[in-house]
């Protein structure tokens, strides 16, 4: 089977002839299974945000092809319509683009946008609601009096109820509180368990990507500049610096303790596996 | 020391008739001057409320604030309140008045009334001090976030103020401009004496501050330097906070019974300490 | 699709022209324009032509690129130009096809009207490309300035319009962004009748609009933070200041006044 999204020598130019003109993806082969969680990393400008544009349709390469199922995106308008369905995309701080008067009516945008029946969209919107966190009494509130947490989790809703098999997400958790971020990233992991769709998520914190994802994508200047899972990724830390990356504070002390001489494993990248490997150390391992 | 800010039994409600929620409740702290004060909590602790008291925006419902002892209910001190206490906002594109770097570093000097020979030598200085000399002729919209906050430190620094108050002057922020301003500020408090207070939520940027506040619902939970306050793991939890991963990972290795200082922060102090029992 | 549009229009220099007194290119320009009401006959005119095209050279922007900013008329150019064509009735018949007939008057009446319309552009265009719309803020409250004893708001309007400009790339910057956000969606804005294109504008105008507000509101504070309590004890780090350059410029401005009317009495 073909893989359900995918990249063919894609290449964005911006403002091509001018003297403003600037690549910003340049020829990225990329391709992403069913049931993958994916985190692109990749500092601001590397090129990761206008990538993204191109898996729905929203920007058209000056180069190169995008796949979805194995077929082309731009094939026809038809088909880059149908692809903003499937290949849902939460833009950074979404909450700014809520405009309905009621929290249910916002949610219910795209799945009527998609022509489906009444009892159809009212199924998506409390099954997308659900997902979020956000309760049914809440459906007749206004968006603009929610807080800032729930207006993202209302917004990230919205496109979950077009009910995507690829759910991409640009930084969904900046600017929020430690909380806030655990809550999305909480309700990201429930909707990607909940049945075989791929989660495309953007972010700079190499902290919260590296628990929940399975593969690690870093962008820079406009090509993929690493692929792998946050082991492999993590375990090239000289590399990450060298594009202006952090590495792990975890990691960062294993490999302390590693040049100091203790026999321990440096590319692990969270608490937990980092007390694991200590403890291994003192023959405690078995327990965890 | 010299104390530049005291707040005295401050309370602050919030919202209409029914609908109030107090968002002080009785606090009482003061700053020395020439300090590096990091203040924490989550969203909605109060700790935002409390920032906008220091440079009179926000006024005292009951209790008093002074800065510099000027009591800022006094409506014939507010100018020079704010000339005391600069303020940077969270959002950088939101604080930025002219469309021109220089310009906008001017606007303060230029809204006291400065003579027009002096507003230059102390705009170039104020973007050489942040590292934005370079860029004073570039607009705004193609700067990147942490040089438009930079913009906006500097733009409070033409005005020679004691103490800068910078609510979540980094929330908006990637890695690299967060540690631009991080540093910037660093600086400034090192070089010139000027007074930080950091508003944020990002335990990392607390480490190097000489003292931490934080705050839940409204109150003061904990007050003392980094080391001190992020021992206490369990409490800010129970403030919807998290602790920084090193610290994480010290806490854990202590319930497995092995007896590690909680107040290892850095990554080359936590690195060490378990070194020490591990090696 | 708003990323195409470039704002201000202005092409930084630093040539005779860019480097005036925006005070004196803004009453040299008004000038021009009144004086080109009153330009009548050949010679006027090409004293008009010669002057402006002193001024362009020496300003070193392309003829092209001037001429290009006058493409969104063209159309209007063209109609008038036809318009009084053959509607100029005279004494020398040109020619005459069907109804309509075509006098040696008309010929001339449309050829100053068309040559009137390209110089008013052209002499605009030189002034927003030379001049940094900020420049021209200040210029426009510098000689608006005597009109405060009148209790007109100068430097609130001055204050308004700086502002506009500072926060006309990041509303572009968010329409576009709020756009793709709703395309995403499933919003669109390109087909369907003009109702239902109105419509669809909602899920933009609405998030835009609570965005603006928003930013005001924290520009406010912002401001006030930093000390604004309006134009009253305030100071400028740029001041205005008329070099001899100006000056010479302004006598150049009377003498072509001079000239035109003397031409218009002679012609």
């Amino acid at each position: 089977m073909a893989p359900v999204i995918q990249t063919v020598n894609l290449t964005h130019v911006y403002s091509p002839g001018t003297p403003f003109e600037q690549t910003a993806v340049d020829n990225v082969d990329f391709a992403a299974e069913r049931g993958e969680f994916i985190g692109i990393i990749g500092h601001t400008g590397s090129g990761k945000s206008t990538f993204i544009q191109h898996l729905n349709g929203l920007l058209k390469p000056s180069s190169g092809r995008v796949l979805f199922n194995g077929e082309d995106i731009f094939a026809s308008k038809q088909k880059t319509r149908e692809t903003r369905f499937k290949v849902g995309l939460v833009f950074q701080y979404p909450e700014y683009q809520l405009f309905e008067e009621t929290v249910y009516r916002d949610i219910a945008f795209g799945p009527k946008n998609m022509g489906l029946s009444d009892e159809e969209i009212d199924r998506r919107v409390r099954d997308a609601a659900g997902f979020v966190d956000i309760s049914e009494d809440q459906f007749e509130k206004s968006p603009f009096d929610l807080s800032g947490g729930q207006k993202r989790r209302v917004a990230i809703a919205g496109v979950i109820a077009m009910k995507p098999d690829v759910l991409i997400l640009d930084e969904p958790t900046a600017g929020l509180d430690p909380m806030g971020r655990e809550e999305i990233i909480g309700n990201i992991v429930r909707y990607h368990n909940s049945g075989e769709n791929t989660v495309i998520f953007i972010t700079h914190s190499m902290e919260d990507i590296a628990r929940i994802a399975g593969r690690l994508v870093v962008f820079s200047k406009g090509r993929i500049f690493m692929d792998g899972t946050p082991k492999e990724v993590f375990s090239r830390a000289e590399d990450l610096r060298s594009v202006g990356l952090d590495v792990p504070d975890i990691t960062l002390v294993m490999m302390k303790l590693k040049k100091l001489g203790l026999p321990v494993d440096d590319s692990v990248y969270t608490v937990e596996q980092a007390k694991a490997e200590l403890l291994k150390l003192k023959g405690r391992g078995k327990d965890v | 020391m010299n104390v530049i800010i005291k707040a005295e039994n401050v309370d602050h409600w919030y919202g209409e008739d029914d609908n109030r929620t107090r968002a002080l409740k009785d606090i009482s702290l003061e700053i020395d001057e020439g300090s590096f004060v990091a203040v924490l909590g989550h969203n909605g602790s109060g700790k935002s409320t409390l920032a906008k008291h220091f440079n009179a925006i926000l006024t005292p419902e009951l209790g008093k604030i002074y800065v510099a002892g000027m009591d800022t209910s006094d409506k014939d001190l507010v100018i020079d309140i704010r000339r005391t206490v600069g303020m940077v906002f969270q959002n950088p594109d939101n604080q930025i008045v002219a469309s021109v770097v220089e310009d906008d570093v001017a606007f303060g000097p230029e809204n006291i009334g400065m003579e027009q020979s002096q507003i230059r030598p102390r705009v170039d200085a104020a973007l050489m001090s942040v590292g934005m000399y370079e860029m004073r002729e570039h607009a705004p919209h193609m700067l990147s976030g942490g040089q438009k906050q930079r913009v906006a430190i500097a733009g409070v620094i033409a005005m020679r103020p004691r103490c800068i108050v910078l609510d979540e002057p980094t929330a908006m922020l990637d890695p690299s401009g967060r540690r631009e301003v991080i540093n910037t500020i660093h600086r400034l408090n090192r070089d010139y004496g000027i007074t930080i207070i950091l508003i944020t939520h990002h335990m990392n940027e607390t480490v190097g501050a000489d003292r931490l506040i934080v705050m839940s619902d409204g109150e003061i939970i904990a007050d003392g330097s980094p080391k001190s306050v992020f021992t206490r793991v369990d409490m800010l939890r129970r403030a919807g906070l998290s602790v920084p991963d090193t610290t994480q990972l010290i806490y854990l290795l202590r319930q497995e019974g092995f007896d590690l200082p909680l107040d290892a922060l850095t990554v080359d102090e936590c690195a060490a300490a378990i070194y020490k029992k591990f090696a | 699709m708003f990323k195409d549009i470039t704002m201000g229009q202005y092409f930084p220099g630093n040539t005779l022209i860019h480097r005036l007194d925006p005070r004196t290119k803004l009453v040299l320009t008004l000038l021009y324009i009144i004086v080109l009401f009153l330009a009548k006959g050949i010679w006027s005119y090409a004293v008009m032509l010669a002057f402006l095209s002193v001024c362009v050279i020496l300003s070193r922007i392309k003829l092209s690129v001037l001429l290009s900013g006058a493409k969104p008329i063209v159309f209007i150019i063209i109609i008038t130009g036809i318009l009084n064509l053959f509607y100029t009735k005279g004494e020398h018949l040109l020619f005459r096809v069907w109804r309509i007939s075509v006098y040696l008057e008309g010929l001339q009446t449309a050829g100053f009207l068309i040559l009137r319309i390209l110089l008013l552009i052209c002499c605009t265009l030189l002034l927003t490309y030379t001049t940094s719309p900020l420049q021209l803020t200040d210029a426009m409250e510098a000689l608006l300035n005597p009109l405060k004893k009148l209790r007109f708001p100068v430097h609130e309007l001055s204050m308004m319009m700086s502002i506009a400009l500072r926060f006309i790339p990041t509303l572009i910057k968010e329409t576009d962004k709020i756009m793709s956000a709703q395309k995403a969606r499933g919003a669109d804005f390109e087909t369907g009748s003009l109702r239902q294109r109105a419509k669809a504008l909602l899920p933009l105008l609405i998030p835009l609009f609570v965005g603006a507000f928003r930013r005001a509101d924290e520009l406010a504070t912002a401001m006030e933070s930093r000390c604004y309590h309006g134009g009253e004890g305030r100071t400028k780090m740029k001041q205005l200041r008329m070099a001899a350059a100006d000056w010479a410029a302004l006598v150049s401005g009377a003498a072509l006044t001079v000239a035109v009317v003397l031409l218009r009495r002679a012609g």
